[in-house]
């Protein structure tokens, strides 16, 4: 009875976003609030030999200054890592640096004023006495014998070595290859810029010895968790994280930060509330940022161009300490796809997690996947090149056939369900490729450079079983909680574990809980994003919301369900069996009976009244559930994008852009399409515009916007997307992850557009971004 | 991004503006704030007061001239209103590819030239257009050809206590027509490298050309030998005389992450071609 589920709706969010009515931390306000500023290492490593605050702390309006000593002698723990892999080595990671600065931006003293002009005012008397050191950095050289270390205990600033697949199977298909590819590519730095900065209030009760925390965060119980178990020692009960209306996270709000730690110890230090709001020069050099990795890759095919094997080297470099998640993305998230929408038997992958002088690396957008898609993506498209076959051709002769799901690959996944040839059908379809290929070969003759790219991609979504994560390494298990509480009223308020940060879960979790009630979708609230109101819940990143959290709710609300047929049969003297939920009247009614039964209501009443319910039901109308995946789903896709080139300048233009995406079922098609749309943008940012730069000596030379390229919309053509639903077995609603595909398949279709646009001149790779000067630079070379 | 502390006063006439710049200690105008007051945010500046003149309206909008006479901008119209505007097409085109709208909704023009950004497209047209900027001190006015005007990187002839008061642009007659082209920094949008084409044509002929380049050069450089080279010939000569900027530009070529001396060296003559070719291609009507 899907009344609600698969159809457009616009967001119940939008009419206060819009009207800048949203409540964002920076928006909020406590009594007597005091401002807090940070002062940053503006070298990128350097001893801090003293702290001289005597100038800022006679300022006007000045209430305070802290060191990183302070902290750490008021109690303040070190920011753990929740990712561990085997014989990981975890950098010491304080919130407010005493001896020592690992990157710009490192926290090494506090201020905090009346105001936040004073307290801006006060940064600057303060007098740092840095004796700087010498830097590390890339990803790869930062492991070599001569480089400066990092920390004392990390030998060759390499935090951990991993490896996935099958080494033997990998020796045996080199071994007996026809024919090898390699490619040695850059995955680049990026920088999040999530609209909304980071920003961070707390409050303590004095008397009642409880802290509440407002911070933008993707997940607050697990702040919670860290701030009470780890980097605070308030305990849990005593401590309440809300994170209201976060105006976008793209994986860099996950993460416990600095702030969140030192803002609450301020507030009950000077038994004021206190809050910092980042600048976005700050959101620049401290929100984790994301990529950053170092290939070599290499595939084997027979004489028919089948893929038999693969062996990929990264070097991923995760900046000056391990963030909260940083070991997952690289490993667990990114080699175990490397089989790709393809059947490659002889899979081995190693990662080298390394440390660098720059602001750490973490979940970004797609999170190790996109990585993933990306060097897969680029030398199946060189192996392509290398049979002289049609890049989709190629792709179709090794994909997965859809008789064989589930399908286990070699490396430890095992896919839930797909259409690979049907994608690619529809992908062909949607965007007249036959025709794309003829206009190209009338664009060559003219002497122009026109590109057309393909890929296809996977993805893993919706993390995680507990269980798998913590065999892999987690230090959290990954369920998610949802309660629907139904009100004596019938009105419905439903309180999930997911965190929306941009995604329209008051929406998307409404139309579910509509469907599963058969209530009007005005009768129900969503409630998210704070421990005081919300069971423990995981947050939302990887794209889970939907399959984890919405499942969560889905499972709460059968149980209600199940309670209100046992209430309705009972009192209109029915069995359960006969008692049916009908569509029409929205009434609870006996199968056959010509009464209108209950209303809605009229149980939910008698739940709470309870002067007649069946004897082994307690009163109220209020579940809460559970739901942990079996799985991981693996939405999965095929995307193309076409080029041109200005032979003269080395400008690219995207000109058309086509995905066709199998995300399983869809809940509302609006929002899904805005998903896929945004992440296309947002991948095609890394091909053609992004790129977080560092100075060989550490320095951020991309610090600003005016630096960093972010995708504008009038450099998009319409991204044409399409569909097909390939239901996931592994949650109650068939539904995958829709929030990460459009990035992880963005940013490679276009850079094998504009490969394929320099082909001619006998180009086989160019490094991202495609800035008009590199891709000037590589036609002069090849001219 | 709070900036230091500072005073402000707003003034209500160019008399008025013009005394308090000459009374109030280290003091700076404030006209749309779009270069000032990010510089304050980030502490890079700090004026002891700021006038502000934004609701002069004297300095506001333009006067078109009738005839040979110039048309008249004052410096307080923003970047919008000159994208929307019949002045020279140049102009009208450069003022479009400013920032973003709302960017072109409260930057100005006046502000824009006396910050003399290298990388600012507006100093490039100026120059090309052979504008000339009147600026009033409380006891003088004189007037200083766009040429003259920018004097290197960040650095105008401005004197101290001056005000700009009138940027005055030729009108485009029959025959002649402008255009301005650009590579945009994809992160500020702008010019990695400018080009700022006016030109007469008589019976297929290029009797008058006027070329200057920005982006590259720490300030708007005005290009004589593209000029020299095109001027007496056919349109067929734009892309062999594009080629002589090379000789215009000198040796102190900007580089930055976002491109090599060599490269903004090797795509300028590009964009001086395309700047001429639609110049030329308005100039025939």
């Amino acid at each position: 009875m899907a009344k609600f589920v698969g159809k457009s709706f616009k967001r119940v969010e939008d009419p206060r976003f819009l009207q800048g009515q949203g409540k964002y931390v920076s928006n909020l306000q406590r009594p007597g609030m005091a401002y807090v500023a940070i002062a940053r290492s503006p070298h990128a490593h350097a001893d801090i030999k003293g702290i001289d605050a005597s100038a800022a702390l006679e300022l006007d309006g000045v209430v305070a200054v802290f060191t990183g000593q302070d902290l750490i002698d008021g109690g303040v723990g070190q920011l753990p890592c929740g990712w561990v892999v085997p014989d990981c080595k975890i950098p010491e990671r304080w919130p407010v640096v005493p001896d020592r600065a690992r990157h710009v931006g490192d926290a090494v003293a506090v201020v905090v004023a009346d105001n936040p002009y004073v307290a801006e005012d006060a940064l600057e008397l303060i007098e740092v006495d840095y004796e700087p050191l010498p830097v590390s950095m890339g990803a790869r050289a930062t492991t070599e014998y001569r480089a400066q270390q990092l920390h004392a205990e990390i030998p060759n600033n390499t935090a951990y070595s991993w490896a996935l697949g099958d080494e033997d199977g990998m020796r045996r298909a080199f071994a007996e290859a026809a024919h090898v590819v390699e490619l040695d590519l850059i995955n680049q730095r990026l920088i999040p810029n999530a609209m909304e900065p980071r920003a961070c209030m707390a409050e303590w009760d004095d008397t009642m010895e409880e802290m509440t925390v407002w911070t933008t965060s993707q997940n607050p119980h697990p702040i919670r968790l860290l701030l009470s178990g780890f980097t605070l020692g308030i305990p849990e009960n005593k401590l309440r994280v809300i994170s209201p209306d976060v105006g976008g996270g793209f994986g860099s709000k996950i993460f416990h930060y600095p702030e969140e730690i030192i803002v609450p110890w301020v507030a009950r230090a000077i038994n004021r509330p206190a809050k910092w709001v980042a600048t976005r020069s700050e959101s620049f050099m401290t929100d984790s940022q994301g990529r950053d990795h170092v290939t070599n890759v290499r595939m084997a095919m027979d004489a028919t161009g089948t893929i038999t094997g693969l062996h990929v080297q990264t070097w991923a470099d995760q900046g000056a300490y391990l963030s909260t998640f940083a070991p997952l993305i690289p490993t667990a998230l990114s080699i175990t796809l490397f089989s790709g929408l393809y059947k490659i038997p002889g899979i081995w992958g190693e990662m080298k997690g390394t440390l660098t002088n720059t602001v750490p690396v973490d979940a970004y957008r797609g999170a190790g996947r996109p990585e993933a898609s990306y060097l897969l993506e680029r030398i199946v498209e060189k192996g392509a090149q290398k049979m002289g076959m049609d890049p989709i051709a190629f792709r179709r002769h090794n994909l997965i056939p859809a008789d064989e799901f589930p399908y286990q690959t070699p490396v430890a996944f095992q896919y839930d369900s797909g259409n690979y040839q049907g994608l690619f059908d529809k992908l062909e379809e949607i965007s007249g490729y036959g025709d794309l290929r003829e206009e190209q070969k009338a664009k060559r003759a003219e002497g122009k450079l026109w590109g057309v790219g393909v890929s296809g991609c996977i993805e893993a979504s919706g993390p995680a079983p507990s269980a798998v994560a913590g065999s892999l390494g987690s230090a959290v298990g990954f369920w998610e909680s949802g309660t629907v509480r139904v009100h004596p009223t019938g009105k419905v308020t439903a309180l999930t574990g997911s965190h929306a940060h941009g995604q329209g879960h008051e929406t998307t979790f409404a139309q579910i809980l509509a469907d599963e009630l058969n209530i009007p979708l005005e009768d129900i609230e969503v409630v998210h994003g704070d421990t005081g109101r919300v069971p423990f819940g995981m947050g939302t990143y990887g794209s889970r919301s939907a399959a984890v959290g919405g499942s969560a709710l889905v499972r709460s609300a059968t149980r209600v369900r199940e309670k209100m047929t046992k209430i309705a049969a009972h009192q209109m003297e029915s069995r359960p069996e006969d008692v049916y939920f009908d569509d029409e009247t929205g009434n609870i009614r006996v199968q056959g009976a010509t009464d209108e039964g209950m209303s809605f209501f009229e149980v939910a009443l008698a739940a709470y009244t309870a002067h007649d319910l069946p004897p082994d039901i307690e009163p109220g109308l209020e579940e809460t559930a559970f739901f942990d995946p079996s799985n991981f789903t693996f939405p999965n896709s095929a995307h193309i994008a076409v080029v041109s080139i200005d032979r003269e300048t080395g400008e690219v233009t995207l000109e058309k852009y086509f995905g066709v995406d199998d995300v399983g079922n869809v809940i509302n098609p609006l929002i899904v399409d805005g998903q896929l749309v945004g992440g296309v943008a947002q991948g095609v940012g890394q091909a053609l515009w992004e790129h977080g730069i560092y100075g060989e000596d550490g320095q951020l030379l991309t610090g600003s916007m005016m630096d960093y390229a972010m995708p504008r919309a009038d450099r998009f053509p319409q991204i044409e997307t399409d569909r097909i639903e390939t239901p996931s077995p592994t949650n109650p609603l068939g539904v995958k992850g829709a929030g990460e595909m459009g990035t992880i398949a963005g940013t490679v279709t276009v850079a094998n557009a504009v490969v394929d646009a320099l082909a001619p001149l006998g180009v086989d790779h160019v490094e991202m971004p495609f800035t008009a000067e590199r891709i000037w630079q590589t036609i002069q070379a090849h001219s | 991004m709070y900036p230091p502390n500072f005073n402000y006063v707003r003034a209500g006439s160019v008399a008025e503006a013009l005394s308090l710049i000459a009374s109030e200690d280290d003091a700076k105008f404030l006209a749309g704030g779009h270069s000032l007051v990010p510089a304050m945010k980030l502490r890079l500046d700090a004026p002891g007061t700021l006038i502000d003149i934004g609701r002069i309206e004297d300095l506001r909008g333009i006067a078109y001239g009738s005839g040979d006479e110039n048309d008249c901008i004052g410096p307080l119209t923003t970047h919008a209103t000159i994208a929307s505007s019949n002045l020279a097409s140049a102009l009208v085109e450069a003022a479009g590819g400013i920032g973003d709208p709302q960017v072109r909704n409260r930057g100005t023009i006046g502000g824009n030239i006396a910050h003399a950004d290298p990388a600012s497209d507006l100093p490039t047209v100026l120059t090309a257009l052979e504008a000339s900027i009147r600026v009033e001190n409380p006891s003088n006015a004189r007037n200083i050809d766009a040429a003259n005007f920018f004097t290197g990187l960040f650095e105008t002839s401005l004197e101290e206590n001056e005000l700009i008061t009138v940027i005055a642009v030729p009108r485009e007659g029959a025959g002649t027509g402008s255009a301005y082209a650009k590579l945009f920094n994809p992160a500020s949008r702008y010019a990695v490298v400018g080009a700022c084409a006016s030109v007469t044509l008589n019976n297929g002929v290029v009797s008058r050309a006027r070329v200057a380049v920005g982006g590259l050069t720490p300030m708007a450089t005005r290009c004589g030998s593209v000029e020299a080279a095109l001027e007496g010939r056919s349109t067929d000569a734009i892309k062999e005389a594009s080629a002589q900027v090379a000789s215009d530009v000198g040796d102190d070529i900007l580089e930055d992450i976002h491109a090599s001396a060599e490269y903004r060296l090797g795509v300028i003559p590009v964009y001086v071609e395309r700047a001429l070719q639609a110049a030329c291609a308005r100039a025939a009507g």
